[in-house]
């Protein structure tokens, strides 16, 4: 990856622009606003006269593969030499790439059209470039992985040659993209791009940022979400070797020095007075009744079909359940930071950030410079998760380099810092109430959510859509169906959480229905099949996860569950194959089945989804976030475990390939595990499990 | 305080305080940053470097306790990629996000020179400490089993 400034250096050659052509589609999805206006030079690409093919990569990679799956939408239809195309990641510019960030499994979904136009449109000004070097018709041109090719008298022209007068030409509209059957790199397990950097140490996260003269951050917060730092003694701090300056911001007591460790050596030695606020009180004991409590007031209604309370007025019998989930940290390997250099008319910033727009307006306002003045380097994500969409830490290092102009400064938080202030997957409370029919056929399915927004939404009664979603989402044909939603907030600062309210709700929603499945006596998937006539592409994929997991023909003491979500475009069906001895729960085989559209890269796909299953399965056994007076109680990696390579259970993954535009991958499998491993473990003890994390309550 | 060791291959003097821990000593003072912070604490492996050959966390080794001895980190594994692990990491596309990585690839190649040809009981100890988020340990674990055999000399789908 090249720097910002090499990109703006090495302007010769062809450079190729197209404006976002699904900007109104976006929009109606409320994921934001495309690049407002005509089409500008906007690049994506950019061929070299030395036969070089650079990407502009507009999506940062956190691991999900963008630098590498991006750039195989662009070289296919470009039809260029793999071994020639190198990346960067692009500048932050609105007016030609739209809104820029990485969230909700976007990065295929908002490209797969406009980076396909990109590199045909590119080709095309290749072909017509050679045409008219040649004086040929360019219907006798075609092109073969980097060339142009006379078919009269198999002349070759580099594209690299082409470069320059291509990049003179009118831009062309309407060029079409190939039939897929032609694919070259579609659909192909293309090795990552980024994988040699990263197994070398030269990768450059956000950590590793290097700016001549830099000085190294730690800032002191207080422990209390909401609270304030009262006063300070920074006497002692002052003293300890290394430490070049101490300054307050609005979010704590930051210590300046020429080292990390003298850094967080001097932040010891800080004696600080806070002033805690109301947050104090809060316990997580009194979230759970706090929620307990506001499920039992009135809530917004996010779906409601038929009639459930007649329903459960002729039903036989009407079950119940309660189910909760705990708040979440986010935990990517590279904990939070940020570095700044902020001068009286310029703002520059190295971030490893899934915002890249909303780290350079927050940088903006902070500063009070125009958005224009501030320049944001993407650097590689240490993972993502989410937590990295929040541009708090931004925020805190543009604030200490504020105070340092002139003196770029590097803010690390240390781990504690990240899992104590994070912005956690909120916790969870619902209320569920179901029937069946004299049949065993579910005839009422209800559900009462409490929860806090994940996002600052569900203002003035609104149903936040992410709370509930993973419920009110559900396929399922039951004809008394009902969901509503309050808003119950604890003050617990909350964000987007990989897969997002799927992460709770589909446990929740996937375990209850396997509860009406049980008092009806019907098979899970067998029930489960009977209510998605209806949908066929996930019908699909548990028919096809079901059949290669030997769905109940597990050997003698195995036990099997099953769980299906539909989410960000998306289908996956999963089975989980367990067996409890003596409390002890063992995981022998996850099989996942997904639909998720066309396929760009095989591998990664199956990568993600094997990520996404590990990343549930953490937060399933062992993840919990607790509360006392208002702090966190969970500082590291002792007190918030996660899977390790000794628990890694066999996870097999069979992708479903259809012909639908791609879906999302990075969020899809998280969902589906903690379900379909709970629903394994009732049938392998009798015990339905309700609350998560598992941990200590399996036998 | 002055503190010399073998960094990489070659002769390495610092003058830092000599509770620093090597983490910082390398990222911060020699500008060597693919060593990684991850935990501060030995609970996620991030910062594992070879002291005297034998992976070690990095983040709560004090330098002063490397001195006279040689130290490896992830640029000094093998010039061009070449050691096994990275050969073989690089066959399987190991790394996701790839912050972990560098541990991860420090922790099999010691585990490697002790253990020509490691059982999945053995990578389950040997790697137990090194955390993963993205979860590519059966990608690890693989790329291990192929890097013995890259270390014995076989090629790609020869019997081991």
């Amino acid at each position: 990856m090249n720097s910002r400034r090499d990109f703006l250096k090495t302007s010769a050659g062809l450079l190729v622009a197209f404006a976002l052509p699904e900007r109104s589609k976006l929009n109606a999805q409320g994921f934001g606003r495309g690049p407002a206006g005509p089409p500008k030079p906007n690049a994506y690409l950019r061929i070299a006269p030395d036969d070089s093919v650079t990407f502009i990569i507009t999506k940062c990679e956190m691991g999900q593969g963008t630098v590498t799956s991006l750039s195989q939408l662009l070289a296919d239809e470009l039809d260029c030499d793999w071994s020639k195309v190198r990346t960067e990641f692009a500048p932050v510019d609105p007016a030609l790439y739209g809104m820029q960030g990485v969230f909700g499994s976007q990065s295929i979904r908002t490209t797969w059209v406009p980076l396909r136009q990109a590199g045909a449109t590119a080709r095309a000004m290749l072909i017509e470039a050679a045409a008219q070097q040649w004086k040929v018709d360019k219907s006798q041109l075609r092109t073969d992985t980097g060339f142009v090719i006379n078919t009269g008298n198999n002349a070759r022209l580099s594209y690299g040659s082409l470069s320059e007068s291509a990049g003179k030409l009118p831009v062309p509209t309407g060029v079409p993209t190939k039939d897929p059957k032609t694919y070259k790199y579609i659909g192909k397990s293309i090795k990552r791009l980024d994988t040699r950097a990263k197994v070398t140490g030269t990768a450059q996260f956000g950590l590793d940022a290097k700016v001549p003269g830099m000085l190294y951050a730690s800032l002191q917060r207080c422990p209390v979400f909401g609270g304030k730092v009262a006063s300070f003694d920074a006497s002692k701090a002052k003293t300890v070797a290394g430490v070049k300056n101490i300054v307050q911001i609005s979010n704590g007591v930051a210590v300046i020095a020429d080292n990390t460790w003298s850094a967080m050596q001097g932040r010891k030695a800080l004696v600080v007075q806070y002033d805690e606020g109301p947050v104090a009180s809060q316990n997580s004991a009194g979230i759970s009744k706090m929620f307990a409590e506001y499920a039992a007031q009135p809530g917004s209604v996010a779906r409601k079909v038929g009639d459930a309370d007649a329903a459960f007025a002729s039903a036989p019998k009407k079950i119940e359940a309660v189910y909760e989930a705990p708040y979440l940290s986010h935990a990517p390997m590279e904990p939070m930071n940020c570095t700044v250099l902020v001068k009286p008319d310029s703002c520059e910033i190295w971030a490893p950030t899934q915002m890249q727009a909303g780290a350079r307006s927050t940088a903006a306002q902070i500063t009070g410079l125009p958005p224009e003045k501030v320049t944001l380097n993407s650097l590689f994500m240490g993972g993502g998760f989410g937590r990295r969409g929040g541009t708090d830490y931004v925020a805190e290092a543009t604030e200490i380099a504020k105070a340092m102009a002139g003196t770029p400064v590097k803010l690390t938080w240390t781990r504690e810092d990240d899992m104590q202030h994070d912005l956690y997957r909120p916790a969870s409370y619902v209320k569920f109430a179901g029937a069946v029919d004299s049949e065993g056929w579910p005839v009422a399915y209800t559900a009462k959510v409490a929860c806090p927004s994940f996002f600052g939404g569900g203002r003035g009664g609104a149903v936040d859509s992410t709370a509930v979603e993973g419920i009110h989402t559900l396929e399922y044909t039951i004809p008394n169906f009902y969901v509503d939603w309050r808003k119950a907030d604890p003050g617990i600062p909350t964000t987007f959480w990989r897969a997002v309210g799927y992460t709770q709700n589909t446990f929740f929603a996937e375990c209850f229905l396997d509860e009406l499945a049980h008092e009806g006596g019907k098979d899970p998937v067998e029930l489960r099949r009977r209510l998605l006539a209806k949908s066929p592409r996930l019908l699909n994929v548990l028919n096809i996860a079901a059949e290669k997991a030997d769905w109940a023909k597990a050997p003698a003491g195995h036990y099997q569950g099953v769980a299906v979500v539909n989410n960000i475009g998306s289908y996956n069906a999963q089975v989980a194959e367990v067996s409890v001895t003596n409390g002890k729960l063992k995981i022998h085989r996850i099989v996942c089945a997904v639909d998720c559209g066309h396929v760009v890269n095989p591998a990664i796909i199956t990568q993600q989804i094997e990520s996404g299953i590990v990343y549930g399965l953490s937060a399933a056994l062992k993840g919990a976030i607790t509360i006392d007076k208002g702090r966190v109680q969970q500082s590291n990696f002792n007190t918030y475990d996660v899977l390790r390579i000794d628990e890694m259970p066999r996870i097999d993954v069979h992708i479903v390939e259809t012909d639908n535009n791609p879906g999302g991958i990075g969020e899809a499998s998280v969902p589906t595990i903690a379900p379909a491993l709970a629903n394994a473990i009732f049938a392998a003890t009798g015990k339905r499990h309700r609350t998560l994390p598992l941990k200590g309550s399996i036998a | 305080m002055a503190t010399t060791f073998t960094l990489n291959g070659a002769r390495q003097t610092v003058n830092v305080d000599s509770q620093m821990p090597l983490l910082w000593v390398l990222r911060d003072t020699l500008g060597m940053t693919g060593t990684k912070f991850g935990c501060g604490m030995a609970l996620c492996g991030a910062c594992t470097v070879h002291v005297n050959g034998s992976a070690t966390r990095a983040c709560i080794t004090p330098v002063s306790s490397v001195a006279g001895k040689t130290v490896t980190t992830i640029e000094g594994l093998a010039p061009d990629a070449t050691h096994p692990v990275q050969q073989a990491w690089i066959e399987e596309d190991v790394p996701q996000c790839g912050y972990c990585q560098s541990g991860q690839l420090m922790a099999a190649a010691s585990l490697l020179s002790k253990t020509s040809s490691p059982t999945d009981a053995d990578i389950d100890e040997a790697l137990r400490g090194n955390i993963c988020r993205c979860g590519t340990y059966s990608q690890i674990r693989r790329a291990i089993h192929r890097a013995a055999e890259i270390k014995a000399g076989h090629a790609k789908g020869a019997k081991a």
